[in-house]
């Protein structure tokens, strides 16, 4: 299998997935160009990430713009033929912007952008992810302003009765309360996965936490999980 | 149209410098010439009350690739091929004013220097002060600038690794926002670029934003005391646009390996006008600039507002002749503009045209430094308040009964407590190269990408010590970024100084900046540590009068393998723990005494070079003989907020013991220099203190596992609660 990272104008995690996936877990990657229109190179098995970032300056909403590039639209495509996609942070906020993901992520509650460790844990063990991590408190650091999830009521439900959410921020001991919570997200969530459960998204940046050198592997359970065929 | 007196006097040049004017050009310039040399020799670009001064300070040794004012920013070697450009500016005036955009543009104009070289920057670095935390006014400032630099390093992506923030009250109108760009590039052609320009008919790119009215006459501005009409300078304030800046790093980076560039310059202070003087004068040839072909933001722009614009995120690139295509085409691809504006002469004159119109044409060398600027000699004369400070008697300081109160308040002041709520609005992670996340030590380190090797890096200094005494304060400075380098595993390789003083025609002041340039020159001496380049900021005074000297040092160390990295945190129950150097019976200049006991006067703490020098290769040595655990630099808040600082990290107490010949507050508060505490496994204890070698150490107490604080077998109660306390101050105080 491979990885392809999406290069958007203003991404500037691209460079960290990479190496988190090529150099910590000696994965293939291809780096995408956002004005590119190919992705037959990449099959089921495979996986294509969005970055974090500033995508387009996120001058509009966050990933409102970046929907629209010509690479996305074969993202799409790609998602609803049921390849996997993931992204993180920036990458979230696009696939939320391009309806493959559902909800919006807000601007943090204390209206601040905020960079710290957090801790996160697996919500259920019915996606790819969840059943890697199993019931691990993973610490992955947050770098975001505009991370607050939030859906409706009705989506809420959705996303709880078909065991979506993917990950809620909670303390270094697995409790899930308001103290742990660094943005304000509804239900602290912090990822979550399509309907389909191919395509994923999560403030938390794994990639930040994938190498000894770093002193925190903990996002290695997170990225290993593309990685095995399924 | 020939420009008058008068007007040259309001662009803010003085009656000798409009006659030298004259002299150069053997004229009488226009305005639009007379706007250009008000710029170019303002104090902010022409360092004219300076540079005599700046050239007695230490700027070679073996592992300098470009000195300092050669390029846009010094290159240092660290070896496998590898360089080290880095480099610190003020950005203290338009920060005053509107501190969002202020800061913001300063973190983006100090990146262009580095990128411009062709570097990737790797870390970001800060310097801030502010007046007291209790003035609304500083809230409002610290609020702006933090979001400022947080704004623009957090979309540009380059992690901010280190800083520092201080409040005093002489910043109150004033404050200071230095900031730090370090970045790492290959050494050879095609990697790196200079800020030169040569060969006739090579053509003249600008590329990046479109030129508006933003920032005109920012030079200017920034060479003038602060008043309350400042505010009516607004536009001598940048606009700036991270994204756009991020795309013309990728852009430029891709352009300088396609080996087309013969130079390029980022625009500044004084824009187009610097740009295209500074690398003509360096390339000793001349440019004709089409100034109607600049992109630009509103019409009907008059020349002199398209020379002095500075506007953020361009750059003037000069590329060899038939190459146009090749460059256009990364530009292209990342959707920047990218214009011929001119070429290359082999006459060394500047010629603007508007329209076909000759705007100015004036030589190249006579607008820059080093060539036609002034440069002046200043009188200076020892500052009246010295009296003052030399009155202070330690005994008339009565030692306080409850000194668990004391030290319960000291770290929670302002300058002693976490910065959290600072830092954890930057992005510090991004690049994945800052380890001080999971592994936090006294100067930053952060890796380099494709090699065995890290860079320390950090900023320092604290001006009560200059103000006190600008020699030996400016050796504090320099000796305190070293000890954080070495105490991290690191080993000084190089300075870059942000020197902010106030008005250099106040002789007191003057006395401050060759005092603090001497003391300075001294320890950079003997730490090896040459000054590759900075800037200087004067001016930084208001009716109050002006601020602390405050000469920031930035200084980057390397490690040759992460593996030497040492880290501050007590890592074990048992371990002893040592001071290395000697405790001092000395409360002078601690934010102790001048916040707790209101003394605003006292002399400058304990500081002597060698004694320094040798601490710091004994801790070097220790690290690489793998004898400690810990080590941690005893700096404000003096040996006690050295201890829980270290104690924090993983909820571990300590035990220790004072000196019944130290005056107890002076032992636990006092801020004498030169002191390391370390952690040692009890079983090497005894190599521990073989490797010594005649170093003065203590054995103070030890680390324990109760997680309380104990001194002098008091109980002072749990460091989760001191942490507490420590970690929230400064969100408490703005609630307040």
């Amino acid at each position: 299998m491979k990885f392809g990272v999406i290069v958007f104008p203003g991404s500037n995690c691209d460079r960290d997935m990479m190496h988190a996936l090529r150099d910590d877990l000696q994965q293939d990657v291809v780096m995408l160009w956002h004005k590119d229109h190919d992705l037959s190179m990449f099959g089921q098995d495979d996986c294509i990430v969005l970055p974090g970032g500033f995508s387009y300056g996120d001058y509009l909403r966050c990933g409102a713009l970046a929907r629209f590039s010509p690479m996305m639209e074969q993202v799409i495509e790609f998602a609803n033929n049921g390849g996997k996609v993931f992204g993180v942070c920036n990458g979230f906020q696009i696939l939320c912007e391009a309806g493959l993901l559902p909800g919006v992520l807000l601007q943090n509650e204390n209206q601040q952008f905020v960079c710290k460790n957090v801790f996160v844990k697996s919500a259920n063990t019915n996606n790819i992810i969840g059943r890697n991590v199993g019931d691990k408190v993973l610490k992955i650091p947050v770098a975001h302003g505009e991370g607050r999830y939030y859906a409706d009521a009705e989506t809420l439900e959705q996303l709880n009765k078909n065991q979506q959410v993917v990950f809620r921020y909670c303390d270094e001991r697995g409790e899930v309360h308001i103290n742990s919570n660094p943005n304000g997200a509804i239900n602290n969530i912090a990822g979550i996965c399509n309907a389909g459960r191919n395509v994923f998204g999560m403030m938390p940046h794994p990639e930040r936490a994938s190498s000894s050198v770093l002193s925190n592997i903990d996002g290695q359970h997170i990225l290993q999980a593309f990685t095995y065929m399924n | 149209m020939q420009a008058t007196l008068e007007q040259a006097k309001k662009l803010g040049l003085r009656e000798e410098e409009f006659e030298k004017i004259k002299q150069v050009l053997g004229r009488t310039p226009n305005f639009v010439e007379t706007a250009m040399y008000s710029v170019m020799w303002s104090e902010h670009c022409s360092y004219k009350n300076s540079i005599k001064w700046l050239k007695t300070l230490p700027r070679d040794g073996e592992r300098l690739l470009v000195k300092a004012g050669e390029e846009n920013a010094g290159l240092v070697d660290i070896g496998d091929g590898l360089g080290c450009v880095f480099k610190i500016e003020s950005h203290n005036h338009p920060s005053a004013i509107e501190p969002f955009q202020g800061a913001a543009t300063g973190v983006g104009g100090i990146h262009r220097d580095i990128f411009t070289m062709g570097a990737f920057p790797i870390a970001s670095l800060n310097s801030l002060r502010f007046g007291k935390m209790d003035n609304p006014k500083t809230k409002h400032l610290l609020k702006g600038v933090v979001k400022g630099i947080g704004h623009y390093g957090n979309c540009f992506g380059v992690p901010t690794v280190a800083g520092e923030v201080y409040f005093e009250s002489c910043y109150q109108t004033n404050p200071l926002v230095n900031a730090m760009s370090v970045g790492v590039v290959k050494v050879g052609v095609g990697e790196t670029v200079s800020a030169t320009s040569y060969g006739p008919g090579n053509p003249v790119f600008i590329v990046g934003a479109s030129t508006g009215k933003d920032g005109i006459g920012g030079a200017s501005f920034a060479s003038a005391d602060i008043n309350e009409n400042s505010a009516e300078q607004l536009p001598a304030v940048q606009v700036g646009d991270p994204f756009e800046e991020k795309k013309l790093l990728e852009a430029c980076l891709e352009t300088i390996k396609t080996g087309a560039i013969i130079g390029m310059q980022d625009m500044g202070a004084a824009g187009i006008t610097c740009s295209t003087s500074e690398m003509s004068a360096k390339g000793e040839h001349g440019m004709i600039i089409h100034l109607d072909k600049v992109p630009t933001r509103q019409n009907n722009m008059k020349p002199w507002e398209m020379l002095l614009s500075e506007s953020q995120e361009r750059m003037l690139i000069v590329v060899e002749k038939g190459r146009e295509a090749d460059i256009r085409k990364i530009f292209d691809k990342w959707d920047i503009h990218c214009v011929q504006i001119g070429e290359v002469t082999k006459d060394t004159n500047l010629k603007y045209y508007m329209n076909g119109e000759l705007v100015a044409d004036v030589p190249a060398e006579s607008l820059v430094l080093g060539g036609g600027a002034p440069v002046y000699e200043r009188e200076y004369s020892e500052p009246k308040y010295f009296e003052e400070i030399n009155k202070f008697n330690p005994a008339d300081i009565k030692i306080p009964a409850d000194l668990k109160d004391v030290a319960y308040q000291l770290i929670q002041l302002p300058n002693i407590a976490s910065k959290r709520w600072v830092y954890e609005q930057y992005d510090s992670m991004v690049g994945i190269g800052n380890t001080h996340t999971n592994g936090p030590s006294d100067a930053a380190i952060v890796r380099v990408h494709g090699s065995e090797k890290a860079l320390a890096v950090t900023t320092d200094c604290n001006s009560r010590y200059v103000f006190a005494d600008p020699y030996k304060g400016a050796m504090i400075a320099v000796g305190e970024a070293a000890r954080n380098i070495v105490c991290s595993g690191g080993t000084p390789v190089a300075i870059t100084n942000c020197l902010n003083f106030g008005n250099p025609y106040n002789p007191e002041v003057y006395y401050q900046f060759v005092h603090a340039i001497k003391g300075m020159s001294a320890a950079c001496t003997k730490f090896n540590t040459p000054v590759t380049g900075g800037n200087v900021s004067f001016y930084n005074q208001s009716e109050d009068g002006p601020v602390y000297p405050t000469p920031t040092i930035g200084m980057v160390g390397v490690l040759e393998s992460i593996e030497q990295k040492m880290t501050l945190d007590f890592k074990h129950a048992g371990d002893f723990i040592y001071v290395i150097g000697q405790n001092r019976n000395d409360i002078n200049c601690s934010e102790y005494l001048h916040q707790l006991c209101g003394v605003t006067h006292s002399p400058a703490p304990h500081f002597d070079l060698e004694e320094e020098a040798k601490v710091q290769e004994t801790v070097l040595r220790l690290i690489g003989e793998k004898l400690i655990r810990s080590a941690h630099d005893i700096s404000e808040g003096g040996l006690f907020a050295c201890l829980l600082e270290s104690a924090m990290v993983n909820d571990l107490g300590f035990s220790i013991h004072t000196d019944k010949d130290i005056r107890k507050d002076a032992y636990l508060f006092g801020e004498a220099q030169s002191r390391v505490v370390v952690s040692v496994n009890p079983t090497l204890h005894t190599m521990f203190e073989a490797e010594l070698k005649g170093a003065h150490f203590t054995m103070i107490g030890k680390v324990n596992a109760n997680k309380e604080i104990c001194i002098d077998d008091e109980g002072w109660g749990y460091v989760s609660d001191w942490k507490e306390a420590y970690d929230t101050s400064l969100e408490r105080a703005f609630l307040k």
